[in-house]
């Protein structure tokens, strides 16, 4: 009778344990099939579940390898805005000419006067371009669509077809690839758009950044191979591409070429640069970069002072129909200003701001979803600057307020410039007489254009960006005088 | 049933749930490479892959001669503070590790903080005894005190891991 409830007590513990360890050996396993997921996953990055080789354009085959890849590059068909750039959440983006009406008479008889809208994420650069009324009202060319489409092997089968030489299966570095893909891109180039158009399907895909075997980053425009060869042999200083200062100093037997000779580093700029550029893509001369004699503004405005179409004709993109002056228009320069400010100095590329790395449990890669970094400033920014989130939301913004704000200064300079030149057309003076405030009108308006339309207000290299729109209202100012001066007052 | 059977038949369960338990913990010990953590390598703080990138910062950098991740990361007062460091640590990263909830970049908190200043002052003592003798390092230049680098790193950031690109 003494036994009985002291055993029964003892017989509860037992029971409590049993209970107590079994709980415990299940979250042990809980935890060892944690710990096997990421060691597994830290194994295999990536599974070759379809075969792809260079005639794969379509990005979705890519994705079938590279899911994780291929879930960011999807999700730059997301709309998002920031202050100064992305298109907003509405159907079409905002019009640019609505928010500025300064363009309006900026751009007055160009095609950018028609129709100028803020930019959207990748996914939609060729429904954008095939549906905007500068292409749809203005003929264009199939220049175009070096940028806005995968053309990789649309030019290489258009090469084929005009006699190239080689199968589209050869490796992208051979040299009958190269003479498929330049002779392709010149046949291109000169076609109608409506027609060009037809020959491509996919904004830019996996195969323009990558090589389909390796995965190796690998440049495929045309334009910028010419572009980057002629920039190596100008005499620029260039201390943030080492590689072209190598090859600067070597035998320079063969062209540079960023395939070969370039840094991985680099390439994660120069993949960016193949569109993030300024370019000529007319209907008067095959598309090139004008980067002959430098990346900075003056440099590539001399470049294209000297230059010389077939006909003989000087440069031009159009003529003003207010003032008559001969103008320039900049594209979108990012890949020129970022090379002048200081993280293009530091070593730092496109891809690591804009791209940043991101985790996947134990698996590190880079974010395909290309976008301005001010909306991931965590992984974009706080890699290398160790502050708060809000202090380096601040510092940009800072730079980028100022740079507006100099802007705006230098717009109503130009506009008030092309209004003294139009009155002063309308009065009857002699164009003759106007020949230097046209000059001036050209130059003021190239470099308000060439950080009006670079996408980061300034930011890529904010004091280089202050020093062109100092320049243009100096010009702009400078262009009324002139203009003062031919009316003979 | 028997009282003594009973008795017999939970004390045989209990048994027989610890061996298993301890059979899967020290399984799990092992294929975790829990071992591994009681030693001083630096290739052990990239077990978990997450370490990777300051792992191969400190390989090219300046510190990888003279300094293991331990050497600065640890404090070296008394042992008991180094194991009571390293053991909070290394519960709050297998926590975050298996759990997946931190926030990237990953970030030294204060308290690591100020174990690194301890041991950079040091090793280099004779050389900064007299620039820490009135007490102006450590003083973050930062007023709210949310940047992460303080003291000596503020400014010589790349000493232990290399240069940040």
């Amino acid at each position: 009778m003494t036994t009985e409830p002291r055993s029964r007590i003892r017989r509860g513990h037992l029971i409590a344990t049993a209970v107590g360890a079994a709980i415990a050996t299940v979250l042990v396993l809980m935890l060892n099939r944690n710990v096997t997921i990421r060691q597994a996953e830290a194994l295999q990055t990536s599974f070759m579940v379809v075969p792809i080789d260079e005639t794969t354009v379509d990005p979705a085959q890519w994705g079938k390898n590279f899911p994780r890849q291929y879930d960011g590059y999807l999700r730059t068909a997301d709309k998002y805005s920031t202050t100064y750039g992305g298109a907003g959440s509405d159907g079409m983006p905002k019009s640019r000419l609505e928010e500025d009406p300064r363009l309006v008479t900026i751009f007055d008889g160009y095609a950018f006067a028609v129709d100028f809208r803020l930019r959207q994420g990748h996914a939609h650069m060729l429904e954008d371009q095939r549906t905007t009324k500068r292409v749809t009202e203005r003929p264009q060319t199939g220049a175009c669509l070096h940028c806005h489409a995968s053309n990789t092997v649309a030019y290489r089968e258009a090469g084929l077809r005009h006699g190239a030489p080689g199968a589209l299966t050869d490796a992208f570095a051979s040299s009958s690839a190269q003479q498929q893909l330049m002779k392709g891109f010149e046949e291109i180039c000169k076609l109608p758009y409506e027609e060009a158009t037809m020959l491509v399907s996919h904004p830019v895909a996996c195969i323009d950044c990558h090589d389909p075997k390796t995965m190796a980053l690998r440049v495929t425009k045309p334009g910028f191979l010419r572009g980057i060869d002629a920039l190596a042999k100008s005499g620029e200083p260039l201390p943030h591409l080492p590689s072209i200062e190598r090859w600067r100093s070597g035998d320079r037997a063969k062209p540079y070429d960023p395939n070969t000779d370039g840094s991985r580093q680099e390439l994660r700029s120069m993949v960016c640069g193949q569109c993030h550029v300024e370019y000529y893509c007319g209907p008067k001369a095959t598309l090139f970069f004008p980067w002959n004699k430098g990346l900075k503004v003056e440099q590539i405005e001399e470049y294209y002072a000297e230059y010389k179409f077939a006909n003989g004709a000087p440069f031009t993109d159009w003529t003003h129909a207010r003032t008559g002056a001969p103008m320039l228009k900049a594209q979108h320069p990012e890949f020129e200003m970022w090379s002048q400010g200081i993280h293009a100095r530091s070593g730092v590329s496109c891809a690591d701001c804009h791209m940043p790395y991101r985790r996947e449990g134990a698996i590190k890669i880079s974010d395909h979803h290309v976008r301005s970094p001010l909306l991931d400033i965590t992984r974009s920014c706080q890699a290398c600057h160790r502050f708060p989130e809000s202090e380096l939301l601040a510092r940009v913004a800072t730079i980028q307020h100022r740079t507006k704000m100099l802007m705006d200064r230098a717009e109503d300079a130009l506009v008030q410039l092309i209004d003294d030149l139009g009155r002063s057309k309308q009065a009857g003076a002699d164009a003759s007489r106007l020949q230097a405030a046209f000059a001036l009108h050209q130059k003021a308006q190239w470099r308000v254009d060439f950080v009006n339309a670079e996408n980061s207000m300034g930011f890529h290299a904010p004091q280089e960006a202050a020093r062109i729109l100092g320049e243009a209202i100096d010009f702009a100012r400078q262009g009324q005088l002139a203009v003062r001066d031919a009316n003979g007052r | 049933m028997t009282a003594s059977s009973s008795f017999r038949f939970a004390a045989f369960t209990a048994s027989a749930t610890i061996g298993v338990l301890a059979g899967a913990g020290s399984y799990t010990f092992v294929k975790a490479e829990g071992l591994s953590y009681m030693s001083d390598d630096p290739a052990v703080c990239v077990n978990c892959h997450i370490m990777r990138e300051q792992y191969d910062g400190w390989r090219h950098g300046p510190h990888r001669a003279v300094a293991t991740c331990n050497d600065c990361h640890l404090p070296h007062d008394t042992l008991l503070n180094k194991l009571f460091v390293k053991g909070s640590n290394g519960w709050n990263h297998s926590r975050e590790f298996t759990l997946q909830g931190f926030a990237e970049p990953i970030r030294i908190k204060p308290g690591n903080s100020q174990v690194l200043e301890a041991n950079c002052r040091r090793c280099h003592a004779t050389a900064v005894g007299d620039i820490t003798a009135h007490g102006t390092l450590g003083v973050p230049s930062d007023p709210l005190q949310q940047a992460d680098l303080y003291g000596c790193v503020r400014c010589h950031q790349s000493a232990g891991h290399g240069p940040t690109r």
